[in-house]
């Protein structure tokens, strides 16, 4: 079992965790980033980001990279595909131990686990991933040529992604919870003028059925809790992001959505234990306002070891 | 020509997957484009490389016409999200999955099909 000191831990390796890596380990801070997934994060989604700063058109994939390399270069350590067992935040030293027993220690705790997709959590959901179900409309529109295809959501992504679709499907569906789009005007425009999508309004999935593929899906209206099957032959699911935090629950605090609560500084109420990125409570979630949280948190950190130090 | 930026060996014919089937005992092939169910694949490919030394790992772009041999392959039958991801054994296919894979799923299907490295 290893027993390894670092001043900072990073948990998550998206553009909040890579940044703080950056920050700092270029302060000649030992740094380790912990990851459970792919490093990168929700960047790697992201088939083209045209709103970073300084850099015109870059794929999420590439984005990531070169962060990555950033970070190894100034010497921040990263462990990805690993899986946290267990947090100890209270105490001067921080500690997590991994699922195949290695533990970590360090001084500071910077807290970036993200977010990921929301799922239906519905009969069918998992049985049918790739056999017709799809989170991702660029990776597998083209499958559903000439087919027809219900979109869940009402987001600015379920019905961009529900137009996008109609260069395959003769016909998409979008069935939505509410009874109005929670979506920009153009992007509800453009949906509603598409002659090949329909709209289910006020209504949720209760299950998606099928053999082999998807052949199709229940439906409820939320009004008269009527249930109605409708024949499909795929389902792309847009209904939002959950934060990464279940695992963290009880080791810091957060608000009732399980977002992490933080201050300007991203400091949580647990000292030498900060968080950064799309899991902590904010309004807007972007690469930007998560690099930015990144920086923050890691300069922060760095200040709490200084005056710790001194102290 | 290469069409994936990984760090994997790129299978770039029918012919060549042919041959790095017939020279290596256990074969895992991810066929897929640079796309965000692919990559986590191909990033949990990278990472454990170095640990299944008893496992040949690649990849193929599947929008290459030379990839027909996966795309339509039986065991790919009603595969309808990227990457196809093929796990073969003395040439022969042992599993085939669709779409998006985490690391237990990968490890545990290598660990299943190929033994415990
Ligand atoms: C499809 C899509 C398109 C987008 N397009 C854009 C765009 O064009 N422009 C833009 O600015 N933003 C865009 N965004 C939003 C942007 O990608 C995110 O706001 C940003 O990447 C969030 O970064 P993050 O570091 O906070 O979290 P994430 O990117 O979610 O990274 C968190 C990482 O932590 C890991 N993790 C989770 N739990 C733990 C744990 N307990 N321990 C260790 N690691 C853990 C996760 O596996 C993940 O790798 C898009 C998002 C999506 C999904």
């Amino acid at each position: 079992m290893s027993k390894d000191m670092y001043d900072v831990m990073i948990l998550g390796a998206g553009a909040a965790g890579l940044t703080a890596g950056i920050y700092s380990s270029r302060a000649k801070l030992n740094t380790l980033i912990l990851n459970e997934g792919a490093v990168g994060g929700q960047m790697v989604l992201t088939h083209e980001i045209a709103n970073y700063p300084g850099v015109e058109n870059i794929s999420g994939y590439a984005l990531a990279n070169i962060m990555k390399k950033q970070a190894r270069d100034f010497g921040c350590a990263i462990k990805s595909n690993v899986k946290v067992s267990r947090y100890g935040f209270e105490g001067n030293v921080k500690e997590v131990e991994l699922e195949d027993g290695r533990t970590f220690k360090a001084k500071t705790v910077i807290v970036a686990p993200g977010g990921r997709p929301r799922p239906l959590g519905i009969p069918g959901e998992d049985a049918f991933k790739g056999k017709g179900i799809s989170y991702c409309a660029t990776c597998d529109g083209d499958f559903f040529t000439g087919k027809e295809l219900v979109v869940v959501g009402g987001g600015n992504s379920a019905l961009e992604e529900a137009v996008s679709l109609t260069k395959y499907a003769t016909k998409v569906t979008i069935v939505h919870q509410f009874d109005h789009f929670q979506a920009f005007a153009h992007a509800i425009k453009e949906a509603k003028e598409n002659p090949k999508i329909s709209f289910v309004m006020e209504s949720e999935l209760r299950e998606v059925k099928g053999n082999e593929n998807v052949e199709s899906v229940v439906i409820e209206n939320l009004k008269t809790g009527e249930r109605s099957e409708m024949k499909t032959d795929g389902v792309f699911v847009f209904i939002g992001y959950l934060p990464n935090t279940e695992s963290l629950q009880g080791t810091v605090p957060m608000n009732e959505r399980g977002e992490i609560v933080v201050d300007p500084l991203m400091k949580t109420s647990i000292p030498g234990v900060f968080a950064a990125g799309d899991s902590i409570t904010k309004r807007f979630r972007q690469v930007t306002t998560a690099v930015a949280d990144g920086t923050i948190a890691a300069l922060s950190a760095a200040e709490f070891i200084r005056t710790s130090e001194v102290s | 020509m290469k069409m994936l930026q990984t760090n994997l060996q790129e299978v770039e014919t029918a012919a060549d997957l042919q041959k790095l089937l017939e020279e290596n005992e256990n074969v895992m092939v991810c066929c897929g484009r640079m796309g965000p169910m692919c990559i986590p694949v191909y990033e949990v490919m990278e990472e454990i490389e170095d640990e299944y030394t008893n496992v040949k790992f690649a990849v193929m772009a599947f929008d290459s016409p030379e990839a027909g041999v996966i795309r339509n392959a039986p065991e790919c039958r009603g595969f309808m999200g990227l990457p196809f991801t093929m796990y073969y054994k003395n040439g022969k296919v042992v599993k085939a999955t669709s779409s998006i894979q985490n690391f237990k799923q990968v490890t545990n299907i290598l660990d299943e099909n190929f033994g415990k490295n």
